[in-house]
């Protein structure tokens, strides 16, 4: 059955529990960079979520979502539960749809991350604003066209240990 | 004899019922938090946990800055320092004329029993990076409850108040900027002490002085300042300079809309004062009121 998806067209290794860590570590060290006051910087800790649970349906859950959302709310300030109750539902989200997302080229699989983070982030203003705070304007929503923008690049980047070849060979960067 | 599925099949719970559960424990932590903030000892334990990766974070970007601060031109450096010392002469001048007066204040004070004014230890920090929340005006600095940072202390710039401290961690502290929504500062118009509260707008950039009668007396580019009569600013700070004011006859209130005088934007360094003590607390005050009410009518306990 010839797919789309140039990933999907020979078998992938294994994805290794170290290197899921380790990218989620990542993104949650990125969304902690001091970015004053810089819209439309993109939730990348929200993507790196999203892709787990697109390609590791099993090995990536709800409840390692919520626990980092707990982590991104005790670190930001926010609301505490609100990142936590956002990534749940991201992760609930992208694991229902994961076999349909897959089928798609790089770009469409964009589109659904797009509205998938765009969901999230409507639901963490819906939250905010029924517990008292002010609509912060339509910016809010650009980091998640960003995010979706970046989608091929996190896929191309956290795919490529598992496109290595099974044989070691010595002379081969990665 | 039971058919259950092998092992090798069995996912745990479906991912319905997870989500179902997760975000019912989410509700319960944001109610807990937003109305009673008993969620606080996880959030700090949180932080805690994640400090070394902050720290991981933002070292690259200190390191920018401090080098870019090593590498300053020296002109640049002569021009600031001979500005600095202009500044210094005309502040000395102030200073001089302050130091008299607050010799005078306390001579006064002294004479009317109150008591002095307790200026304790202030403590200086810096800004690690602004709040990502979108919602709120935060900033947090490096200095904690191991620095001795304490729950409502002031902050202030070389301009004026920037905030006050809203929560502490071990070694981190949060300031809410006085531009914050749920924020309010009691505030005196220094030109004539018309006194008033000032709140955040929510916008970010400024703030509003609400409650203010259509005709009160306050001119675009008064200055306001602190009034102290919150116990938690001391008197006389400067906090904003108005920049609009609409008296429309149809609202009781004019919208009085101020610019706060403290650059949290440009000013990376911070000082936090110690809590003011000067005034007694209600509380303290209507306590002992009542004790000594209570006392006399209070029927002595009975024993068995």
């Amino acid at each position: 059955m010839p797919l789309e998806n140039p990933g999907q067209q020979y078998l992938l290794l294994p994805a290794k529990g170290g290197f899921i860590v380790a990218s989620l570590l990542a993104g949650l060290a990125f969304n902690m960079l001091p970015w004053q006051d810089v819209r439309g910087v993109p939730d990348l800790l929200a993507v790196v979520i999203t892709f787990w649970c697109v390609h590791q349906p099993r090995k990536m859950g709800i409840g390692t979502a919520w626990v980092l959302g707990l982590v991104m709310d005790a670190a930001n300030g926010a609301l505490f539960g609100q990142h936590a109750l956002a990534y749940a539902a991201l992760a609930y989200a992208a694991q229902s749809l994961h076999r349909r997302i897959l089928r798609f080229p790089l770009w469409q699989q964009a589109l659904h991350v797009l509205v998938l983070l765009a969901a999230t982030q409507l639901l963490m203003l819906l939250v905010r604003l029924a517990a008292g705070g002010t609509y912060p304007g339509i910016s809010f929503f650009v980091g998640s066209v960003v995010a979706a923008v970046l989608w091929p690049l996190v896929t191309l980047l956290l795919l490529a240990p598992q496109r290595r070849p099974a044989e070691v060979d010595e002379t081969r960067p990665i | 004899m039971e058919y259950a599925p092998p092992q090798f099949f069995h996912r745990g719970p479906a991912p319905i019922a997870r989500l179902t559960f997760f975000a019912l424990l989410s509700v319960l932590l944001m109610v807990l938090d937003a109305r009673f903030r008993y969620a606080e000892p996880m959030r700090q334990l949180l932080a805690l946990a994640v400090y070394p990766l902050q720290q991981l974070a933002i070292a690259p970007v200190s390191a920018l800055t401090h080098s870019r601060e090593f590498f300053a031109t020296q002109t640049r450096l002569r021009r600031e320092n001979n500005e600095l010392r202009g500044e210094k002469l005309k502040d000395a001048e102030a200073l001089l004329a302050l130091e008299s007066v607050r010799a005078e204040n306390e001579q006064l004070k002294r004479l009317l029993a109150a008591r002095e004014r307790l200026t304790g230890d202030s403590i200086f920090a810096e800004i690690v990076y602004a709040g990502r929340d979108p919602f709120s005006r935060k900033v947090i600095i490096d200095r904690g409850g191991q620095h001795g940072i304490a729950l409502g202390q002031p902050v202030i710039d070389a301009a004026g108040v920037i905030g006050q401290v809203t929560r502490v961690q071990p070694l981190l502290a949060e300031v809410t900027l006085v531009t914050d929504k749920d924020h309010a500062i009691p505030v005196q118009v220094v030109r004539n002490g018309l006194r008033g509260v000032a709140y955040g707008s929510g916008d970010g950039t400024t703030m509003e002085l609400r409650h203010m009668a259509a005709n009160a007396e306050v001119e675009k580019g008064d200055v306001l300042a602190t009034s102290g009569i919150d116990g938690v600013y001391p008197r006389g700070l400067p906090v904003a300079r108005v920049v609009r004011i609409e008296r429309d006859a149809a609202y009781a209130f004019a919208k009085i809309t101020a610019q706060p005088v403290a650059g949290t934007d440009q000013h990376r360094q911070v000082l936090v004062l110690a809590r003011m003590d000067d005034t007694p607390t209600w509380a303290e005050e209507s306590g002992r009121g009542a004790r000594k009410a209570g006392k006399s009518k209070r029927p002595p306990r009975k024993t068995d």
